[in-house]
């Protein structure tokens, strides 16, 4: 933690960077070409209509596209000025920096609190003491612990859709990352549900850089400082949210934002 | 419809019927007829007695004692070697890489050969070979110790005969544990190991006792790879080493219905033994459907 | 945290290298039983390397399995002393030749042994074949019966039927047959001989009858139900639909369903250890003992002295029981996948 390059004046400019990024799942291309670089401290939405890409370009950030058979990665993607696809790159611990959360809320058949202290656990931490605050800190994070402080006992799988996937953003945080990846958190979830976990992405955004992938471009707009267009694999368009969403660049962008295609 | 196709449905509408009813009543009438040969004669002291009178009276405690211990060793050899290969099909073998399909071919091979060749085998390389070897090594004088049949390589060879059916019922459990689960493992950081340790396994282990359940039912009910590697019909003592023999309750049924002298004084000892190999089997795979069906229902809701 | 970083990173490593490695292990068994089965049976081709049996027969230890311990005698024509008769002869490599593996006497313990294997042949396939003509009619009617006529629930008993008579022990079917299926057929119908090549067919049948009922009744299941759907609404009743659509289609997997039930019921030895007679007669009378390989080696193995030529031959009747049932497992699936992409290949 106190490594020179973790000094903000240290740092390089953008938290994440793409640089002419490539990806082939056998002969078929999915992302063509993407530079696009992520800012620090600021939630990033990439949308698009399905098949875009932006999930490939999301998975690609956490390296989480290497469990796929058959799939080819060129160009570059750095973290912290470091490309995470340079040979001999430790995916462990990328994966331990770039936290994910998925579509579909996955918390392991556990009790709650033995689904939190699973990331401090495989990381060699056994104190008693240390894994109660690191459970109680992540669950007050995700804005879960007053809904089960009370039963932290209980399965993880008798949660509400909606706590379940707060509870897999505690998980998420009790490895401390420093970015946090989204791949349509709320899709799943109800009105309610989804204004709760937005609420909490503006609360994160100020600890941790947030990408956010989502099909309901409203919640890009309400939630996101920069939003960016993904149409076929390639990136059209990439600016500040109010700006893509009033004054898009691009044709494609405008028609997809007024709804001309899916 | 011609005349000639409605003649044929009928026979076939007859015939399909008759042959459910006549396996399903080949079942019941067998199950029924070792049932009501064996019944009476299954007490507490026949479990747990020795024979007596050459054969022709008492208990047949040392033929379960065997089989136990058969399915023991069994166990403890087979099963770990079955369930990590599942883990590597299951976890690590890439799609069409070469070595997976290596054992995915040997898999399926070595579940179509007959159980007399791994008798064969258990003969030729586990008491030829491995044991005369040991007895070369470790007793130098030329005395046979271990190349000799006895349980230790009787119960090798049996799982190896089993190996196919833990190795097939593993990898189902493993392959069912959600997709998701691993992947939310891998995303905090575990590595694969840890993943699978933690998350794939304990989430799995229904299903690999499904598999060690089947293997052990297998086990008990096989004879031809025990009956010239192992097995024996009168021993005066229970086996206490590897290297001993061993009496088990298949090999009983078999030596006492065609060699036995007095048949009418056996029979009921005869039913008996069987009931008993029966009631085993059917137990334990009565157990292995139970556990998949909870799996199957578990995996559903 | 590095440290422990470390470990997990080390024990994945090394947990991958002996994982695989073990998993390498069972094509290496596959490969072993190939190996020492026909090493047990090669010396049956070179008789210069009966030698070393030849120091056994003269003087020293004689490793008789049986010996070991007081073993009740296992086949009613070998007494322990009789091997060495059989050894002498043997050895002089007199009767070692391939030719007189095609001889029609399977006579191995008498003064001068016969080691043709042609009686032995004909027993597994007489008992083999009839087992498959009782049990292949039944299954395939059933399993027809209970995938696409019968209602629903008509298929949840028939499917743990047959599951529990797969997991009959074959010692158990052997006994019902050797006690009371041989019993009633000879109440019934009089055989002159009570334990013959068709009351053990009837009783591997039993044995037979749950692979070719699984395997019909997948490949029925397997049938798309658009054709099924297509047949009705053409206005076909449910039993042309069955017999003239869906049967048709599935002929691939119900040929592959009897090529196994084959290949397990020439494997079989137990019931046939126990139903047959166990009599070496070539003879094409189905109601005559029979001997197959498989219960020859079961029988015979056990008392035989280990290097003589007829340990060899044992073995060498295993190799080719091996090999056989290899080849026509290998035979169904190759075959009936292709025959199954003809059929459903282009569809969609």
């Amino acid at each position: 933690m106190n490594h020179p390059l973790n000094h903000p004046l240290n740092q390089p400019t953008y938290k994440i960077e793409a640089r002419d990024l490539n990806i082939f799942y056998g002969q078929k291309q999915a992302l063509n070409g993407i530079s696009m670089s992520i800012e620090r401290n600021r939630v990033t939405a990439l949308i698009g209509p399905s098949g875009c890409g932006k999930s490939t370009f999301l998975r690609a950030l956490n390296r989480m596209n290497d469990l796929i058979d058959g799939v080819r990665v060129e160009g570059a993607v750095t973290v912290d000025g470091r490309n995470i696809y340079a040979p001999g790159t430790d995916v462990v611990e990328l994966r331990k920096n770039v936290g994910m959360i998925f579509q579909k809320s996955n918390p392991f058949p556990k009790s709650i609190y033995e689904n939190v202290a699973y990331g401090p656990r495989i990381n060699g931490l056994r104190d008693a003491k240390t894994l109660d605050e690191i459970v109680e800190k992540s669950l007050r994070q995700a804005a879960l612990w007053e809904e089960v402080k009370n039963d932290l006992a209980k399965s993880g799988l008798s949660l509400s859709g909606g706590q379940q996937q707060r509870l897999c953003i505690a998980r998420a945080l009790a490895v401390s990352p420093e970015v946090l990846l989204m791949d349509e958190p709320a899709s799943a979830l109800d009105p309610l549900a989804t204004a709760k976990i937005e609420e909490l992405i503006h609360v994160l955004k100020q600890q941790y850089t947030i990408v956010i992938v989502t099909h309901n471009m409203q919640q890009a707009a309400r939630v996101s400082d920069k939003t960016a267009f993904f149409y076929i694999g390639e990136l059209i368009e990439f600016n500040d949210t109010h700006v893509l969403f009033t004054t898009p660049g691009k044709k494609q962008t405008e028609d997809y934002i007024t709804g001309r295609f899916g | 419809m011609k005349t000639r196709d409605r003649l044929l449905i009928r026979v076939a509408a007859v015939a399909s019927i008759a042959s459910a009813f006549a396996i399903i009543g080949a079942v019941f009438i067998i199950m029924g007829d070792i049932v009501a040969g064996g019944a009476g004669y299954v007490t507490w002291e026949f479990l747990t007695g020795d024979p007596t009178d050459g054969m022709t009276a008492g208990g047949v405690f040392p033929a379960i004692f065997g089989t136990f211990m058969l399915v023991l060793i069994m166990s403890i050899g087979g099963i770990p070697i079955g369930t990590i290969t599942a883990i590597y099909l299951a976890e690590y073998a890439h799609q069409g890489s070469r070595l997976a399909r290596l054992i995915r071919f040997a898999v399926t091979s070595l579940a179509g050969v007959p159980a007399i060749v791994f008798g064969l085998f258990g003969l030729g390389f586990f008491v030829q070979f491995v044991g005369s070897g040991m007895d070369g090594i470790l007793s130098g004088d030329g005395k046979l110790v271990w190349g000799q049949p006895n349980i230790l390589w009787a119960s090798l060879t049996m799982a190896l005969l089993t190996l196919p059916v833990v190795i097939v019922s593993v990898e189902e459990a493993i392959k069912a544990v959600p997709r998701e689960l691993r992947e939310a493992s891998l995303a905090l950081g575990a590595t694969k190991w840890q993943t699978i340790r933690k998350v794939v396994l304990p989430n799995a282990v229904t299903g690999i006792m499904t598999g060690g359940i089947l293997a052990v039912s297998r086990g008990a009910g096989e004879v031809a790879p025990i009956l010239f590697t192992g097995a024996a019909y009168f021993l005066p003592k229970l086996p206490t080493s590897l290297s001993d023999q061993f009496m088990e309750l298949g090999y009983h049924v078999y030596i006492m219905s065609t060699q036995s002298p007095d048949v009418e004084a056996t029979m009921g000892i005869q039913y008996a033994t069987t009931l008993v190999l029966l009631m085993l089997t059917f137990g334990l795979n009565f157990s292995a459907i139970f556990l998949r069906y909870r799996i199957r229902r578990r995996t559903l809701s | 945290m590095t440290s422990s970083r470390k470990r997990a990173h080390i024990a994945d490593v090394i947990a991958r290298k002996v994982i695989t490695v073990v998993a390498a292990t069972s094509f290496a068994v596959i490969v072993l039983v190939f190996a020492f089965v026909f090493r047990e049976a090669v010396p049956f081709f070179f008789p210069a390397d009966s030698a070393p049996a030849a120091d056994l027969a003269a003087g020293g230890a004689q490793e008789s399995y049986g010996d070991v311990q007081e073993t009740y005698g296992s086949d009613p024509s070998s007494p322990p002393g009789s091997s060495a008769t059989g050894l002498e002869s043997g050895i002089a490599g007199e009767e070692a030749g391939v030719t007189d593996l095609m001889k029609t006497r399977w006579e191995p313990v008498s003064e001068v042994p016969k080691f043709g294997l042609l009686p032995l042949i004909i027993g597994s396939f007489k008992v083999s074949l009839i087992a498959v003509l009782l049990a292949a009619p039944l299954a395939i009617f059933a399993a027809l019966y209970t995938s696409t006529i019968a209602p629903r629930w008509a298929k949840e008993i028939m499917k743990p039927t047959i599951e529990i008579l797969a997991g009959f022990p074959s010692v158990v079917i052997g006994f019902f047959a050797l006690i009371t299926l041989a019993t009633f057929f000879q109440e019934t119908f009089g055989f002159e001989y009570r334990l013959n090549a068709f009351v053990g067919g009837a009783a591997l049948a039993l044995a037979v009858l749950p692979i070719i009922y699984t395997l019909t009744e997948d490949a029925l299941s397997t049938v798309p139900k658009s054709f099924t759907e297509a047949s009705l609404a053409l206005g076909a009743s449910r039993w042309q639909t069955a017999l003239f659509v869906v049967l048709p289609a599935a002929t691939p997997g119900v040929y592959a369903s009897v090529l196994l039930g084959i290949g397990r019921a020439f494997g079989e030895t137990m019931i046939v250890l126990m139903a047959t007679g166990n009599a070496a007669l070539l003879s094409p009378d189905l109601f005559v003992p029979v001997r197959t390989m498989s219960a020859t080696i079961g029988a015979e193995m056990a008392e035989v002295v280990f290097g003589d030529t007829h340990y060899n031959i044992l073995f060498l009747i295993g190799a080719l029981l091996f090999l056989f049932t290899f080849a026509l497992n290998a035979f169904a699936e190759f075959v009936v996948r292709k025959q199954l992409m003809k059929k459903f290949g282009g569809a969609g």
